[in-house]
């Protein structure tokens, strides 16, 4: 007995016992994964699969694997989000729908905090990655190493979460698991725990690439290139990851301490013991209220590069839009009140944070109205990331309305913690970042795949999307407006509830059919990418560094380092349109060697997470004896580069050329 | 292009990508920082929450903390050293400066796991109370950083005996040395904020 | 243009029939927060018209120059007719200081606003009186809400029975996690958190049965943590206050910790009498280390 439980800590049998629902998903799961795992091995691709992406250093097939990750992820989210909505329209009064409360707490939890870290973040990063390092004129990030062990660690994360479908529970505390419930007392199982080792070993990776990306564009821009001459994706870039390294540090500590009241029985967030629950609410939100931003800015940045493409035009208000990020990133520091208005600060308080929330709809209001002049006295092309952009600026301007008027404190009173505020969020998030990124995928994947996507699907799947999600959260907002508090498990007849919730449950249908679609397009997409190949490198007549390269790019990116004189650089040179004749004077360079180190390193955390959660003391031990002798290790290789020569640039660039002449 | 241009284009580089690694370091020291300031604004909130347990006042033994932090001060002063002879390419008084600088850090983490032992064995154990809870996380932290450093210079150590000062030791060596003074300037906040004020409060 | 114009009465039309529908539904169903039977709720509620009216001002401007933009600009516009193409243009003093000036005007104008109301409707603030208020000490526990009538030394459970126009000054705490004590037509929400005590200050002006529930995720019974709040007369209140004295049952240490047990879907329950000073017992039992006879710590 005792061997066992040093052995297995607290696991047990009970840990893979399970209501229904989770044990369809947690199989469907694992035969999913074994079933990919022999296919691998079937096709005898794991050489070249470790060769070419588990070991890779390279920024853009690092975000690809960030995109397939974020999008299966996007599809887990999803299902826990349809279940809320099946939930929610079904158990009313007598009937208790399909989900106990326990499971329906835990989907609520789930969903919010894959939506958050593995969706939002995972898109992310897979955008900036694809993106980032071609509009700057960089070969690659600025630590390449430190890149791959980011979205390993971010792996790692997403593979704890979705353990707990197979191995004990989940967290039934919400997507912030506010203490005490989140503490042992109240929440005994493990479920609180997988919810702070995925987020603290994903969030570690995200402050890494934050530190990567900061360093990256501050350093590593292509020659000429000043500040005030970069696209304003890599501005909102920058943005974002200073926020990145402001903000995830407090998430850090925050996780770690409630991981020690759970662990080893500290007093931070206990109910007694001189502990301070409320501290839990200040820290988190003063991390939480910033991460918005930190998914938000990209997105911005997207529609900064979309619609001046779209519109053959150039950016309306430059520095106005570069003036509006620093204020927002600034002033997301200064509001994280607002989510616990109704804690009972005084009044002076209070009235504080509501204007300084009030404050940031200036910079963002200023941000929408440069786009809308951006596309007046323009050439728009309404192509699928434009519809995007137009659902974006519907929606977000009533989500915008809406935080304005939650920003009263006198009116948060009444829909705090109500639906009124879940439609609020909402209308943010999927209008403001997931239309964003998905608007910026579509513009952006002829460059990381050399074909486009069909633009029919797409744009189907756009309009499924908005008028989806107007159904599935406009009721949310008369719901909240009626009494009706989120997290709801079941609600009663008399309330009058039911018949929004089986609208908002239509409309998630509608939402699904978006996404179907999105997957049909991408299929449809790689089957025919043979009729709709980029050759030319710039498909969407563009106007950033990225188009100036071929699509896909070669692994250094640019042969020459291009030379920037001006902003939109390459638009302009488009507009002169000499060609040159002069042979390009190739230099060597140094590239750095695939490498293992990344990937074991997130094993040993993987390892290391579940050693924790589980209360398996050597298991702890290993991962994290494991994490420092891979780094000294690491650190003791000076061979990790290799020079790149003259002579290979030049091959890889008659295969290039001649790519495209067989074509 | 020559052999030599081409070595001269790689070099150019290389020293370019000392830039960075300086750079993100720094970064990384900054995001360190709001940790620690994360820390300390918890410390200064649970301070006063003794539960009904031991305070500051009681435990704290002023002249004890005193020889551990002119520990580590020595250490950052000889860490300096260390990095000094390191830029001047004396590599047998980097091993020994460095040696001294471990040797100091462990007296100062000894010292410091003296005192937790101390304290848990007088019942005041991080179990205790919010303000103990607080007091044993953010020392930690910082007695866990003071470790991480330690064994990357021991890590160090090791390769400046086996391989001399490369342009890669070099790099990393000072990156150490950044690395100790910041943990140094983080214990005279520590000192000031947990101890001094802890005694006299 | 022709062609996006029809385009556009065929997005258009779906639009307006939903929202004729929407309204239609609405104007027939009873929304709690928009129709309050207390002073805070309906000061709370002129409060959202007013940040509707100023949305509508901010949204309807935007949403026809987006559209106005868009269909005039389109590319296929520019193939049939001479239409402005000003590939350059990317700034305007004038544009520019408008829409950063507008804005700050209307955050200003909504900023006294917030600052006033704020003020006007902190849920600490006692309200004005003619008629002596009643307290009430709200505690949340697992998964039901207790409430106790010091003054008229009475306590029920799940059932807040209030005098018509009286203020009341609620107390309110937990004994498990946190809460969020929530009667959406009288008004303000206010958390109720273990070891904590916030105030919460409403009138009922209207005769009637609200619901109440917590606003704030606590555990698997969250759900059924809802509780009727019956605003009546002052003779229907004494006539309550009569009945719950009749109640068998009294609420003492030992009642009490067998009422904290969780429960979920707890049956309204009467105590005719509370043991003086359990709310305070309450409060403090977190804050200080565990002493002989008192109330267990949950």
């Amino acid at each position: 007995m005792m061997f066992a439980s040093f052995l297995l800590g607290r696991l047990n049998f009970d840990a893979f016992k399970h209501p229904v629902v989770t044990e369809g998903a947690a199989v469907g799961m694992v035969v999913g994964a074994l079933l990919t795992l022999a296919l691998v091995t079937y096709f005898r691709k794991w050489p070249y699969l470790w060769r070419e992406w588990l070991t890779t250093t390279n920024h853009k097939k690092i975000g690809v694997m960030y995109l397939i990750v974020s999008t299966l992820m996007l599809l887990r989210g999803g299902s826990d989000a349809l279940m809320m909505r099946t939930q929610q329209a079904t158990s009313v009064g007598s009937s208790h729908g399909v989900l106990s409360a326990d499971t329906f707490q835990q989907v609520v939890s789930a969903h919010g905090t894959i939506m958050i870290f593995f969706v939002g973040m995972g898109f992310m990063f897979a955008l900036i990655n694809l993106i980032l390092p071609l509009q700057l004129g960089a070969r690659d990030v600025a630590f390449p190493f430190m890149n791959a062990t980011s979205f390993w660690l971010f792996t790692s994360g997403m593979l704890l979460v979705n353990l707990s479908l197979v191995v004990g529970d989940f967290s039934t505390a919400g997507w912030l698991a506010y203490p005490p419930l989140s503490e042992l007392q109240y929440s005994p199982s493990s479920g609180v725990d997988y919810w702070i080792w995925s987020l603290q070993i994903a969030g570690i990776g995200s402050l890494m690439s934050g530190i990567n990306f900061i360093t990256t564009i501050l350093r590593m821009r292509a020659p000429g290139m000043k500040l005030m001459q970069m696209p304003l994706f890599a501005w909102s870039v920058l943005g974002s990851m200073s926020l990145v390294a402001f903000a995830f540090p407090i998430l850090t500590v925050t996780l770690a301490l409630l991981a020690l009241d759970r662990t080893i029985g500290t007093h931070f967030f206990t109910a007694g013991g001189g502990a301070n629950a409320m501290m839990y609410v200040n820290l988190i939100w003063a991390w939480g209220h910033p991460e918005v931003y930190i998914l938000v800015l990209p997105a911005f940045g997207i529609f900064s590069e979309i619609v001046p493409t779209f519109s053959r035009k150039r950016l309306f208000g430059y520095t106005s839009m570069v003036a509006a990020i620093w204020g927002i990133v600034f002033l997301s520091f200064t509001v994280w009140l607002h989510h616990f208005f109704t804690m009972g600060a005084g009044a002076d308080v209070n009235a504080f944070f509501g204007i300084a929330t009030m404050i940031i709809a200036i910079p963002t209001g200023v941000k929408i109205f440069n786009w809308l002049f951006t596309m007046y006295q323009g050439k728009i092309r309404f192509t699928s990331p434009m519809i995007y952009f137009m659902g974006f600026v519907f929606l977000f301007t009533m989500g915008g309305v809406t935080g304005v008027m939650l920003a009263v404190p006198a009116i948060d009173f009444q829909v705090h913690n109500s639906l009124f505020l879940v439609a609020h969020f909402h209308t943010m998030i999927v209008s403001g970042v997931l239309f964003g990124y998905f608007a910026g995928l579509t513009y952006w994947f002829p460059k990381a795949f050399g074909f486009k996507l069909n633009e029919a699907l797409g744009k189907a799947a756009a309009y499924c999307w908005i008028i989806g999600f107007a159904l599935a959260f406009g009721p949310l907002y008369i719901l909240g407006l009626m009494g009706a508090t989120r997290r709801l498990d079941h609600y009663d007849a008399s309330t009058g509830w039911h018949p929004l919730f089986l609208v908002a449950g239509f409309g998630a249908l509608v939402i699904s059919c978006g996404v179907a679609l999105q997957i049909l397009q991408i299929i449809y997409s790689v089957l025919t990418r043979s009729w709709h190949r980029d050759l030319t490198g710039d498909p969407w007549n563009g106007r950033t560094l990225e188009w100036a390269t071929a699509s896909p790019p070669p692994f250094y990116n640019f042969a020459v380092l291009p030379l920037v004189r001006e902003r939109d650089d390459f638009w302009a040179s488009k507009q002169l349109a000499k060609p040159s004749n002069v042979q390009p004077k190739y230099e060597p360079f140094l590239e750095l060697k695939s490498t293992g180190a990344p990937i074991i390193i997130a094993g040993f955390a993987f390892v290391f997470g579940f050693g924790i959660i589980w209360h398996i003391w050597w298991l702890v031990a290993v991962g994290f004896v494991g994490i420092i002798a891979t780094l000294i290790a690491r650190t003791g290789n000076d061979d990790a580069e290799r020079v790149v020569s003259v002579a290979e640039i030049k091959k890889v660039e008659a295969e290039i050329v001649a790519r495209m002449e067989h074509v | 292009m020559s052999e030599l241009a081409e070595t001269a284009v790689l070099h150019e580089e290389r020293r370019h990508s000392d830039d960075k690694t300086m750079f993100g370091f720094w970064t990384y020291i900054m995001t360190d920082c709001v940790l620690f300031a994360s820390l300390f604004a918890t410390y200064a909130v649970l301070h006063n929450n003794t539960f009904g347990g031991p305070s500051g006042r009681t435990l704290f033994s002023l002249p004890y903390v005193l020889v551990e932090t002119l520990a580590l001060l020595t250490s950052s002063f000889t860490c300096g050293l260390a990095v000094l002879a390191a830029q001047r390419g004396f590599k047998k008084q980097v091993l020994f400066w460095f040696a001294l600088t471990a040797l100091l850090g462990l007296v100062f983490l000894g010292m410091e796991l003296h005192e937790f032992h101390d304290f848990v064995a007088q019942g005041a154990s991080w179990r205790r109370s919010g303000f103990l809870s607080a007091f044993f996380t953010l020392v930690g932290t910082h007695g866990a950083h003071i470790t991480a450093g330690l064994i990357w210079m021991i890590t160090m150590m090791t390769q400046v005996a086996r391989r001399g000062l490369t342009r890669g030791t070099l790099r990393r060596l000072q990156l150490l040395g950044l690395f100790w003074h910041f943990l140094d300037i983080v214990w005279i906040f520590i000192f000031t904020i947990v101890y001094l004020q802890g005694v006299s409060l | 243009m022709r062609g996006s114009r029809r385009k556009l009465i065929l997005l258009l039309l779906p639009v307006v029939v939903l929202v004729v529908v929407a309204v239609w539904y609405l104007s027939r169903t009873n929304i709690p927060v928009m129709e309050p039977a207390g002073q805070i709720g309906a000061k709370e509620r002129n409060l959202i018209w007013m940040g509707v009216g100023l949305s509508v001002l901010v949204v309807i401007p935007v949403y026809v120059m987006t559209i106005a933009i868009a269909l005039k600009y389109n590319e296929r516009n520019h193939r049939t007719k001479k239409i402005q193409y000003s590939p350059d243009w990317d700034r305007s003093r004038l544009f520019e200081g408008l829409w950063w000036g507008i804005p700050i005007v209307i955050i200003g104008i909504l900023s006294v606003i917030t600052w006033c109301s704020s003020h006007s409707l902190d849920p600490y603030r006692p309200l004005d009186a003619t008629v002596r208020p009643v307290t009430l000490e709200v505690v949340a526990l697992d998964w039901k809400w207790l409430f106790i009538y010091p003054q008229q030394n009475v306590a029920s459970v799940n059932m807040l029975e209030v005098p018509e126009n009286t203020p009341i000054n609620f107390d309110i705490t937990s004994d498990t996690v946190m809460n969020s004590f929530w009667i959406p037509q009288l008004g303000s929400q206010i958390y109720a958190m273990p070891g904590m005590s916030t105030q919460l200050h409403l009138e009922a002006n209207k005769l009637g049965t609200f619901a109440g529930s917590s606003a704030n995720i606590s555990g698997v019974g969250f759900a059924h943590m809802t509780f009727t709040t019956k605003s009546v007369s002052a003779a229907d209140f004494n006539k309550w206050l009569a009945h719950a004295h009749a109640s068998q049952h009294s609420l003492d240490t030992a009642s009490y910790n067998q009422l904290a047990q969780p429960t979920i879907g707890h049956a309204v329950t009467y105590y005719s009498s509370v043991q003086p000073g359990l709310y305070n017992e309450l409060v403090v039992k977190y804050m200080t280390p565990a002493q002989q006879g008192q109330v267990q710590l949950q």
